[in-house]
């Protein structure tokens, strides 16, 4: 067995041991999970310089399902995007893990916990490391059933389950599209494997498919456009893209931990894993680009005016990662996977960064999350302020920050796929002002400024002592992660990342190493980076009236961005309050009443005919006796009278 | 020699007589004596059948019936003193509990 | 093939009645509960140990009838004492043995008058559930079949819920009713089949077409009400609520499952031609089973109903995948027929474990048992996630099978029948929310976690539903070459109408 299995099934071994130990361990779960993880974050990263040198591998584990004409098998394939994404994972699953030996001290469920990350952490390695479309559907809901496992990990409050219900059933209708693709991906391609696929895609270009033909419609569609699109929908649900968003701001319900390792990290760029995946079938198809794109761009600037007005510190940092995830689409969408890919993994570093951060003033507030009840931190907690300094700076793409490489590249390659690509461009540059604004204003309003808190108010009520900086453990990964979020974005730029990963994609993407935009273009979104910080200084640093004047002057924006857009409240309307309605209604109504009514009516038919019938036995012998005597009278007449 | 003829007359009218009797008389015990006097109907008829036929078969029967009649009485009777101290009557209108 | 020079399929169905029939002195003795329920579980297991050796002997290589027996049983009508399985079978023989311990293990608490009758019924039960499975007989498989109604009827009827005298004359009456248009077919197929019952044989001939469409029609109505298909379903219900938690095990589990085998093993390869021509008719039926199960799940506030209708919604997939004519489709039908059984069996264990202690089944009466029973709301989530298909436990492959097989033969069925996959998480979660999460409030009544009876009835379970997640194979090896022999009767007998929609 080569050494790619353990990379999976270290974390599984550790999950099982705790999740089925977990009795035995009373708060030591960390003991069996740390050390296996790491030993898999070593692995990776044997495993990303294997390839930087040789071939992609391939292993195949064992025939999951075998039935007629369908085989499909568990497999490994650890290609340079497997292997680049791989290391990303593992280093912030690893950290996480550590950080979650401080943060989540003293939680009655902490052996659970860990079993859980642990099991995501094996689900992700085998979606990234999967080499057909059903695998990494397993691992997709695997993925998005620890994600609501960990959501609900504070089960006794109400919007914990909440939260994960919601973030369960919207990656379930993502997923509802993405299986449908997958089907007919089948139908069409007959395997279900990657490199077959893209191998009997040409063929298959120009197919055309009847979506109405069971309703006799006539209009036929391009059958690779409809399998693009449909896996999209699983895409959208799973980075939550709009319109299957809601559930990510909403998954903040869940520890700290999880939100930067599942909802910020990893698992929501699952959908970006995806497309860039499947790149062929998505170059091979015009119209699903566009839709891709103008899904990503949207989001990105929707969920940027969302973070502008939110008070509490996780959920903005949470539409912060949906307004990122949006770029990423965004880049898919005009074909820029490589740099959708460097934008992921830049990402992925300063955004668990700043997650854990969060959580490190969390920590230290006893679990106050709300921004405007914090303020002067920078005092007490000068590690976390520093490091999340270094993840704002890397999120505004302020060079040399990693965020800035990543997102300039995009941005570039935006700016130059034509004319449409301007567009792209500017919804680009707006979102990025945008971002460096309500992310500064989440720094300056929760580390400068006055203490807007007074001992003793805190929620949770340990004793309430002031803030203070975090344990070691906790700002151990702060710090490796400010680490990456310097230095990851020059290295990619420097080790030409986007051409390691364009010997993974069967089509060659970029003809040329794509060069950083002109130095006018690259000032622009810097500038434009720097004026959002500023203006976020001028309003929230110093103690000012300007915010709440122009949330008043602009009532109706501001409700908007406030009430996040009145998604919630839509579905809500549209599709929840009707289908409980419609379910009790036909219940009540059809199942009940008509169904129901007509079996019951079938037996209540034979009691009341029966009951008439009945009168006839009087009980007086007497009476059967006389019918009998006709009756005996009536068969002998008719018995002579026949003969 | 009297007619065959006669001896069916005689022993349909003692059957007659006791269905009528079965049939409309209230008093259980009266009943009994009916179902009696229809057993030695079919009596009669047994008998004067098997002197015009000329076979002893029948006239055996008879005495089975006899003896079942016998039988059926004494159970009768039974059943009535039993229905009697239950009921404290013999009238059949009280005896109808076989109704639901 | 035999096991102590007996038959092995006449030694399974007649073990556990025998083995009835030895409990009934216990009736008259006092405190010889535990003594009986031992015993009890001393058969259920022998019988399930026994099942497995149909597995070592059988030969997967072969749609032939394998451990066939044939004896002359009523000379002047030609019917037989003739018993045999395929693959089909031996799958449903197996997991009948295998619950039958569970069930009794569930009992433990929860049955504590006239416990020896109980024992009994579940093992006469148990006899007739393996006979209906292994006759080859139709004469046969009718005795069998009805016989299993009489102890289904009295562990409803006895040991039921307040409202089970009307929940078991339903059930009774509804599965009669259906059975008499059962026996109508067989009657009619005896005449037209050439004087014989033999259910191979059958099979062989030739029947036409108009023939054909009644005996289909006939036996549509026997097996769609015990599936339940849909305006059939409201039995089922009413008889889970008020049933036991074994009796509720073995409706969901096993009897379920008699109406798609029936399917599978008459309707398809008998009338093949109807089975096309009806077609539309069971695809409409079955989606709208799936939907209709769902949204009313949807609307329950009581756990067994919400777990009632979600069987009929998981039936649809069974239907439908029966009737897609595809290897996909039908030994998804089949493996689904399996996972339904282990996971909604389970479920009902689990609601079993609550009402032993709470004598309450509504969900209103719950909230946050995770505090108080962690080990038991893991395997209830667990169950739960089976029950709503997730990927890795045992529902996903049987559903996906079916839905593949759908898809192909007509896109627009796929797409409405995958529907039904959403509105699953829905209910599910539904449940779990209401059940295991939120704060826990403690009532008149204690909740203790899993105790050692209880343990003996999940755990299996528990290890069945990952091992069939993760290998669908070991289970589907078995189905292949009786499913490519039945595929094969339904196309020769009818060259495949093209279903494909879309293509």
């Amino acid at each position: 067995m080569s050494f790619y299995v353990l990379i999976p099934l270290l974390p599984l071994i550790g999950f099982l041991i705790t999740g089925i130990f977990w009795p035995y361990f009373k708060g030591k779960g960390h003991i069996v999970t740390v050390p296996l993880m790491i030993a898999s974050w070593v692995l990776s990263l044997r495993a990303f310089s294997e390839t930087m040198s040789g071939p992609s591998v391939h292993l195949k584990l064992f025939d999951w399902i075998d039935s007629g004409s369908f085989h499909v098998a568990i497999s490994l394939m650890v290609d340079h995007l497997t292997a680049i994404m791989l290391v990303m994972v593992t280093t912030v699953s690893t950290l996480v893990h550590i950080y979650t030996v401080g943060y989540m001290k003293d939680d009655s469920g902490y052996d659970r916990f860990f079993a859980y990350i642990s099991l995501f952490t094996f689900s992700m390695i085998m979606l990234l490391m999967s080499d057909n479309l059903l695998e990494l559907f397993v691992f997709w809901e695997a993925v998005g059933f620890c994600s609501y496992i960990l959501i609900v990990h504070w089960y006794e409050r109400k919007p914990s389950w909440v939260a994960a219900n919601k973030a369960f059933i919207m990656n379930r209708i993502g997923d509802f599209g993405f299986m449908l693709g997958i089907l007919l991906v089948y139908v069409v391609f007959g395997t279900l494997n990657y490199s077959e696929i893209f191998q009997k895609l040409p063929a298959h270009i120009h197919d055309s498919i009847n979506l109405w033909s069971a309703f006799n419609g006539t209009t036929h569609y391009s059958v690779i456009t409809v399998i693009a699109l449909l896996l999209f929908v699983g895409a959208v649900g799973k980075s939550a893209q709009l319109p299957l968003h809601p559930w990510l701001p909403d998954a903040m319900e869940g520890p700290t931990p999880i939100s930067a390792l599942i909802h910020a990290a990893t698992m929501v760029t699952a959908g970006i894993f995806m497309i860039v995946r499947l790149n062929p079938i998505y170059n091979a198809s015009a119209v699903a680009m566009s839709v891709v794109a103008w899904t990503g761009a949207l989001t990105a600037v929707v969920a940027a005016t969302i973070a502008l007005t939110q008070r509490d510190i996780k959920k903005i940092v949470a539409y912060s990662t949906m307004s990122q995830l949006g770029y990423m689409v965004m880049a898919c969408g005009i074909g820029a996977y490589g740099a959708g890919i460097f934008h992921l993994l830049t990402h992925g570093f300063f955004k668990a960064l700043l997650f854990l951060g969060a959580g490190s003033v969390i920590h230290s507030m006893s679990g106050e999350q709300d921004i405007f009840r914090m303020g002067g931190l920078s005092r007490a907690m000068k590690i976390t302020f520093a490091t999340m300094m270094i993840g704002s700076l890397a999120l505004s793409g302020i060079p040399p920050f990693a965020g800035f490489y990543s997102k300039d590249l995009i941005l570039s390659e935006a700016f130059q796929s034509g004319p449409t690509g301007h567009i792209f461009w500017m919804i680009g540059v707006l979102t990025a002002m945008l971002t460096a604004f309500y992310t500064f204003r989440l720094v300056f309003v929760v580390f400068l400024g006055k203490e807007n808190f007074s001992e003793g108010e805190h929620h949770h009520g340990h004793e309430g002592h002031a803030p203070h900086e975090s344990p070691l453990v906790m700002t151990f990964p702060l710090i490796f992660l400010s680490f990456m979020a310097l230095t990851a974005g020059w290295a990619g730029n420097h080790y030409d990342i986007v051409g390691f990963l364009s010997q993974s994609m069967t089509v060659p993407h970029p003809t040329a190493r794509p060069e950083l935009s002109e130095d006018s273009l690259k000032a622009i979104s810097v500038i434009v980076g720097l004026v959002g910080i500023l203006l976020a200084y001028f309003l929230y640093a110093k103690p000012s009236t300007v915010p709440q004047r122009m949330a008043h002057q602009f009532k109706r924006l501001y409700s908007l961005s406030l009430n996040k857009w009145f998604f919630d409240e839509f579905y809500d309307l549209v599709f929840v309050k009707p289908t409980i309605f419609l379910s009790f209604l036909l219940w009540k109504e059809v199942d009940k009443g008509v169904i129901d009514g007509i079996v019951n009516g079938v037996a209540e038919f034979c009691q009341t005919s029966a009951a008439s019938l009945r009168r006839l036995q009087t009980g007086q012998l007497q009476n059967y006796a006389l019918v009998m005597a006709i009756g005996l009278f009536g068969m002998v007449s008719v018995f002579l009278f026949i003969r | 020699m009297v007619p065959l003829s006669w001896y069916v007359g005689l022993s349909s009218a003692l059957f007659l007589v006791g269905l009528v009797g079965v049939l409309v008389r209230r008093n259980t015990l009266v009943v009994l004596l009916c179902i009696e006097i229809m057993l030695n109907a079919v009596n009669v008829n047994f008998v004067a059948f098997s002197k015009y036929q000329h076979v002893i078969d029948a006239q055996i029967l008879v005495f089975f019936v006899i003896t079942v009649a016998a039988a059926e009485v004494a159970i009768g009777l039974g059943i009535i003193i039993s229905l009697f101290r239950l009921k404290g009557s013999v009238n059949i209108d009280d005896f109808n509990i076989l109704k639901l | 093939m035999t096991f102590l020079s007996i038959p092995i399929l006449t030694f399974l169905i007649f073990f556990p009645i025998v083995g009835g029939i030895f409990l009934l002195p216990f009736m008259k003795m006092k405190n010889s509960d535990t003594t009986v329920k031992w015993v009890a579980v001393g058969i259920t297991v022998i019988e399930f140990i026994a099942s497995l050796t149909l597995l070592i002997g059988g030969n997967p290589g072969t749609f032939q009838m394998q451990f066939a027996e044939d004896h002359l049983w009523i000379p002047f009508a030609n019917i037989h004492y003739t018993l045999g399985i395929d693959g089909i079978s031996l799958v449903l023989i197996i997991m009948t043995t295998l619950l039958m311990p569970m069930c009794i293990f569930t009992s433990w608490v929860g049955i504590n008058k006239r416990v020896t009758e109980f024992m009994i019924a579940i093992l006469v039960l148990e006899g007739a559930m393996i006979g209906v499975f292994a006759a080859m007989d139709f004469i046969l498989f009718y005795v069998f079949w009805e016989a299993m109604l009489i102890p289904m009827f009295l562990i409803i009827g006895v040991w039921g819920g307040p409202n089970r005298i009307y929940a078991t004359i339903k059930f009774f009456l509804y599965t009669l009713a259906g059975s008499l248009f059962l026996l109508l077919a067989i009657i009619s197929l005896y005449f037209e089949g050439g004087h014989t019952f033999n259910i191979v044989s059958l099979m062989g001939q030739h029947y036409s077409p108009i023939f054909q469409d009644f005996a289909f029609v006939a036996l549509f109505l026997a097996f769609a009400v015990k599936v339940p298909m849909f305006p059939f379903h409201t039995w089922l219900p009413d008889a889970h609520v008020e049933a036991p938690t074994a009796g509720s095990v073995i409706l969901a589990s096993v009897m379920l499952k008699m109406g798609a085998y029936g399917f599978i093993r008459f309707s398809l390869p008998m009338f093949p031609k109807a089975s096309v021509f009806f077609t539309g008719f069971i695809f409409a039926l079955s989606l709208i089973g799936i939907i209709w199960g769902a949204m009313m799940a949807l609307a329950q506030e009581d756990m067994k109903k919400l777990i009632a209708y979600s069987s009929v919604s998981h039936m649809g997939f069974v239907t439908l995948g029966i009737f897609v004519f595809n290897a996909q489709g039908v030994e998804g039908a089949i493996l689904q027929m399996i996972n339904h059984g282990v996971t909604t069996g389970a479920l009902f264990l689990c609601v079993g474990v609550l009402y032993d202690r709470t004598h309450s089944r509504l969900l209103s009466d719950y909230g946050g048992i995770a505090k108080v029973m962690p080990v038991f709301s893991t395997m209830l989530v667990i169950f739960s996630l089976s029950s709503l298909g997730l990927p890795g436990l045992n529902s996903f492959v049987g559903e996906f099978l079916v839905l593949l097989g759908a898809f192909r033969a007509n896109a627009a069925v796929g797409v409405i029948a995958a529907i039904g996959i959403i509105l699953a998480a829905l209910y599910m979660l539904y449940l779990l929310s209401k059940v295991v999460w939120g704060k826990y409030e403690p009532r008149s009544w204690a909740l203790p976690d899993m105790n050692r009876y209880e343990w003996a009835s999940l755990l299996p379970l528990l290890v069945i539903v990952v091992w069939l997640g993760v290998q669908p194979n070991a289970l589907l090896s078995m189905l292949h070459v009786s499913v490519t022999h039945l595929l094969g009767q339904v196309s020769s007998a009818s060259p495949l109408a093209s279903l494909s929609g879309g293509f």
